[in-house]
């Protein structure tokens, strides 16, 4: 027996943190650095600085190091650190029209504006194991960069500029629906202020900002597959890096640095208003830090979803969307049911005894001190 | 290797920037201000589980000063593992002196459950609150529910609690009973035992409620009227401990728990861990006193 008085908590949380240290070392194989998680785990490191919400690719590659790569901890480790540090700044409205493209695509049209760049994407690779990974070495590493680099022709490199996007054309046709006028327009910061609903439209690009890719792309499938009524195509889907501009207490705007984001346009029709209204385009957005597809993908089914509400249908819920798709808050809550909660089941289970009291099933109550009956 | 230097941890006194510990002041001060009354904040992510008593520490570690003496507990015990890993984490963000002795310290902090204990004037009693919305299980949606409150529209909570009588005789709600502050706002007590629920009521301290995954505050200040919600006819009781026992003291007047014995056998021992040391000590002990407790006194004498 061991029970309520024993002092033994701090005891037993020291050992098992030393444990899970153990645990992550105990092969005593070279330790991993930081730089090649950045560097080959990148699309891991991606997802922790979105769903961390904060652009610190080192802080994350340590992060998923520190989490032996699960990376819901990994980004919860990244935004707990957000908290320590103080918002001093906004940037300025960054402009996506600036990106220096590293791959583009629409679904919408054959040729668009600057062409299909596939860029890196494992899209059509085969997804067949690799077995020859297992043995890799720096020797193959440099082979391949030294063969690739090799056939990359720098002087077209320099004349790469920005492309025209494919909403434009929409727009210019008058194809787009506009904003309604009654939309809320304001801008929230969801980092300072609990988002209250219905929330803006800023409030509501923010929490997906940030939101888990899984939970995103569970709400988003289902509203295409059938609980709701999402049938978008890709407008426009670019992945590149950003400037990003502050200004300065003095009033200059200065160049921060670049971040590599992943935007996409969906378009869907929607008719406007009364039934018999023209039916029109609307473009649903997605912007999330770091290359992911999936990810943006459905934010901007969900944007769409989420203009036109509809309790029938999960996707187009608000509430249910933003709360539920909220990694950190969700996988918290699910893992607090390991802790005690004897208190608050004694409190029930003292309302449950008499209630059966009082419909006479009574349940075979146990005498303190006697021991059971029961075969244990 | 990445350079050291840069990631050496250097964190503010408790924690959370300076900023954002203003904010969450400023929040408390109007929760205080409008008793039961939920007000929403940012809620930073804390280095802590959500779920796990984020909003708590939030509150915590807003108005802790050096000289606070600190004591948290987890359903009733300083011993919970939850309960120390916090009281690790505030000592090493602050260097406060931490406490198990109820009367010593100045900040509580408490998951699920009020000391056995009378709190006074120079203590603040802080609950991690998982849901702040007492209307959540009549009401899904939260701009419905903050409408409900405006409108002190509490009908839809009347009516589960009659229902709850018609179907099972009692109203059945255990943990997290639901009270009414000061004639005005009902609010979740967080998931206390009934037992506890009178000690809030005109509570000589200053109660503050922190939710941290649902971003509310909320509070109940000293000398405050806090009432369960019952009919005239069908009345609020506390949890029924007059059959049993403390095993180790015999008391039976504190929230016992419920424990089974490697043989199988049934045995109940006092919840709070250090009203348990003190009795076992024969230390002083000075326990709340509210109507159903001092009935219960009154009927053994």
């Amino acid at each position: 027996m061991g029970y309520v008085a024993v002092k033994g908590g701090t005891d037993a949380i020291h050992n098992s943190q030393e444990l899970v240290e153990f645990y992550r070392l105990k092969d005593a194989v070279t330790p991993l650095d930081i730089k090649q998680i950045r560097s080959q785990l990148r699309l891991a490191v991606d997802k922790v600085i979105g769903e961390g919400g904060l652009y610190a690719p080192d802080y994350a590659a340590i992060a998923l190091k520190q989490a032996e790569g699960e990376v819901f901890e990994a980004a919860f480790i990244l935004r707990a650190f957000r908290t320590t540090l103080q918002r001093r700044y906004y940037s300025e409205t960054i402009n996506t029209r600036e990106m220096f493209v590293k791959r583009k695509i629409s679904a919408s049209f054959r040729e668009i504006p600057g062409g299909q760049i596939l860029g890196p994407t494992r899209d059509y690779t085969q997804r067949i194991l690799d077995t020859s990974k297992a043995v890799e070495t720096p020797e193959d590493v440099e082979k391949f960069l030294k063969t690739f680099e090799s056939k990359i022709n720098r002087d077209k490199l320099q004349s790469i500029k920005t492309y025209a996007k494919v909403i434009d054309l929409l727009k210019e046709e008058g194809l787009l629906k506009r904003v309604d006028p009654n939309e809320d327009r304001s801008l929230a910061d969801i980092t300072r202020e609990a988002i209250r609903f219905p929330a803006p439209r800023s409030a509501r690009l923010q929490m997906m900002c940030r939101a888990e890719t899984g939970g995103l792309m569970a709400m988003g499938y289902s509203s295409m597959r059938g609980f709701g009524s999402a049938h978008p195509t890709v407008g426009e889907l670019r992945y590149g890096s950003l400037p990003v501009r502050i200004k300065d207490p003095s009033g200059r705007v200065r160049y921060a640095g670049k971040i590599e984001v992943t935007e996409a346009e969906m378009v869907s029709s929607v008719s406007v208003g009364k039934k018999k209204a023209i039916p029109k385009f609307t473009i649903g957005y997605g912007l999330c830090f770091g290359q992911n597809d999936t990810k943006v993908i459905c934010m901007g089914i969900l944007d769409t979803t989420m203009r036109s509400p509809d309790v029938n249908a999960p996707a187009n819920d608000q509430e249910f969307v933003l709360y539920h798709t909220e990694g950190i808050e969700s996988m918290g809550f699910t893992n607090h049911l390991k802790l005690p909660h004897y208190v608050d089941f004694q409190s029930g289970l003292n309302s449950i005894r008499a209630a059966m009291d009082r419909n006479t099933e009574k349940a075979p109550e146990q005498k303190q001190g006697e021991p059971t009956l029961l075969p244990l | 290797m990445v350079e050291n230097k840069k990631y050496v941890n250097k964190y503010n006194f408790a924690f959370i920037d300076e900023a954002t510990k203003k904010e969450i002041r400023r929040k408390l001060l109007k929760a205080v201000a409008i008793p039961g009354y939920q007000v929403p904040y940012s809620s930073p992510e804390m280095p802590i589980s959500r779920g796990w008593g984020t909003g708590g520490l939030h509150v915590t570690l807003a108005v802790i000063g050096k000289a606070d003496v600190f004591k948290i507990i987890d359903q009733g015990s300083d011993a919970s593992v939850n309960a120390c890993n916090l009281r690790e984490f505030v000592h090493m963000m602050t260097n406060c002196k931490t406490t198990y002795d109820t009367t010593e310290a100045t900040l509580i902090q408490t998951r699920h459950r009020i000391v056995e204990e009378e709190l006074n004037e120079n203590q603040i009693y802080i609950y991690q609150v998982p849901q702040p919305e007492p209307l959540r299980s009549v009401e899904r949606y939260e701009n419905k529910t903050r409408q409900m409150h405006g409108e002190a529209d509490y009908a839809k909570m009347w009516v589960s609690l009659y229902e709850s009588f018609v179907r099972h005789g009692d109203i059945m709600f255990g943990a997290g009973y639901p009270v009414k502050v000061n004639d005005r706002y009902v609010m979740a007590p967080s998931p206390i035992p009934k037992w506890d629920i009178p000690n809030i009521n005109d509570s000589k301290a200053l109660h503050l409620f922190g939710a941290g995954r649902e971003k509310r505050l909320y509070a109940v200040p000293p000398y405050t009227k806090v009432e369960p919600l019952e009919f005239e006819d069908v009345k609020f009781h506390p949890e029924d401990f007059s059959s049993y026992e403390c095993f180790k003291t015999g008391y039976n007047k504190a929230y016992l728990d419920e424990l089974y014995f490697d043989d199988g056998s049934k045995h109940y021992v006092i919840n709070d861990s250090n009203f348990l040391d003190k009795m076992v000590g024969h230390a002083p002990l000075n326990q709340h006193s509210n109507k159903y407790l001092d009935k219960l006194k009154h009927e053994q004498e």
